[in-house]
């Protein structure tokens, strides 16, 4: 049992985070090496697509981290070498897309979603009529009541079903 | 009569989620929109093809943006000796060249030597040829999976991106009628 746990653990650890960023691309300046790897992990592979420059292994991958290293050195800012990729690739390259009128419904699609899904609630709840509280029985019921009770009571027979 | 609205929201809502999957899963997810469109051609500088052969001197050149627009529009087609569907759109380049219409290459990432081999054996359209053997011009076009071709106005404005080989339809239906229209 621990030896598989040791072994899941270690699989684990292998997995995720390590990047394909291999040490020859790999800039001198840990600060800006640092950068970097904080910039790729944000800007798309767009031959995968669903993965970013850091995690892909493709050569479009590589070429585009080596032009984030190239523009860092040049001592450009995070904003302008991000700049730099969405004016060649387009807005599509960054991995978190900023607002801007063509994701306006995908930022605000949740908000939307869930102010209909509220106001239905809202409308639901009050639509339910209001239950009025019970009348009480007359006198003529009580006694029809009564007179059942005891009749059960009497032949001994449960009521309950 | 409020009720009968009530039983038209499922019907709105179904009408909505079919409007988006309409347009949302025709759409093909690998093709982006060029951020380059309606803007002039990139500032790139590429050398021509080593041992390329060329019966004009023109085609020893390489290619940079000065070549393109100079009022003349220009077909710009990124290919590679590697790239297996440039065979296939490699004729209708071929015959769109043949047809008088100037078709540059930039031939992205190769080995010059397979490249020209490549087009001894396919025949050569291309009137110049930039040599992108990093990659980096090609990132300058916004280039991220071979072939791509642009057209370039008389201006030097790239009007039109497609990503993947032309095929005949698109022969057709996008760059016969674009080109038509920027010569008329």
């Amino acid at each position: 049992m621990i030896r598989v746990l040791v072994l899941i653990g270690a699989l684990l650890a292998c997995t995720g985070a390590w990047a394909a960023v291999s040490p020859d691309e790999m800039l001198k300046d840990p600060a800006l090496e640092e950068r970097a790897r904080a910039l790729g992990q944000e800007l798309r592979c767009l031959v995968c697509q669903n993965q970013s420059i850091d995690d892909s292994d493709a050569d479009l991958a590589r070429d585009l981290r080596h032009v984030v290293r190239e523009r860092l050195l040049d001592g450009a800012t995070d904003e302008e070498v991000k700049d730099y990729l969405v004016d060649r690739y387009g807005a599509f390259v960054l991995l978190r897309p900023p607002v801007q009128p063509s994701t306006w419904m995908l930022w605000a699609g949740p908000a939307i979603i869930f102010l209909l899904g509220a106001t239905a609630v809202h409308f639901y709840v009050r639509r339910r009529p209001t239950r009025e509280p019970a009348a009480p029985l007359s006198e003529d019921e009580r006694a029809r009541l009564e007179a059942f009770v005891q009749r059960r009571g009497d032949t001994g027979t449960a009521a309950e079903h | 009569m409020k009720k009968h609205l009530l039983y038209v929201v499922p019907v709105i809502v179904f009408v909505a989620i079919a409007a988006f999957l309409a347009v949302g899963l025709t759409r093909d997810p690998q093709k982006l929109p060029s951020a380059l469109l309606d803007k002039p051609v990139p500032a790139f500088s590429l050398p021509p093809l080593a041992g390329r052969a060329g019966d004009a001197p023109v085609d020893t050149l390489g290619l940079s943006d000065e070549d393109l627009g100079k009022g003349e529009v220009t077909l710009v087609n990124v290919f590679a000796s590697w790239c297996v569907p440039c065979r296939v759109e490699h004729p209708l380049i071929t015959e769109l060249a043949e047809e008088g219409v100037t078709v540059h290459g930039i031939n992205y990432k190769d080995a010059p030597a397979d490249a020209v081999g490549w087009l001894e054996r396919l025949g050569d359209p291309y009137a110049r040829i930039g040599a992108d053997e990093n990659g980096r011009a090609g990132i300058e076009w916004g280039v991220y999976g071979v072939p791509e071709t642009f057209i370039v106005d008389q201006k030097g404005t790239i009007v039109f991106k497609q990503v993947g080989p032309i095929q005949e339809r698109d022969l057709e239906e996008t760059i016969r009628p674009i080109l038509e229209h920027l010569r008329s």
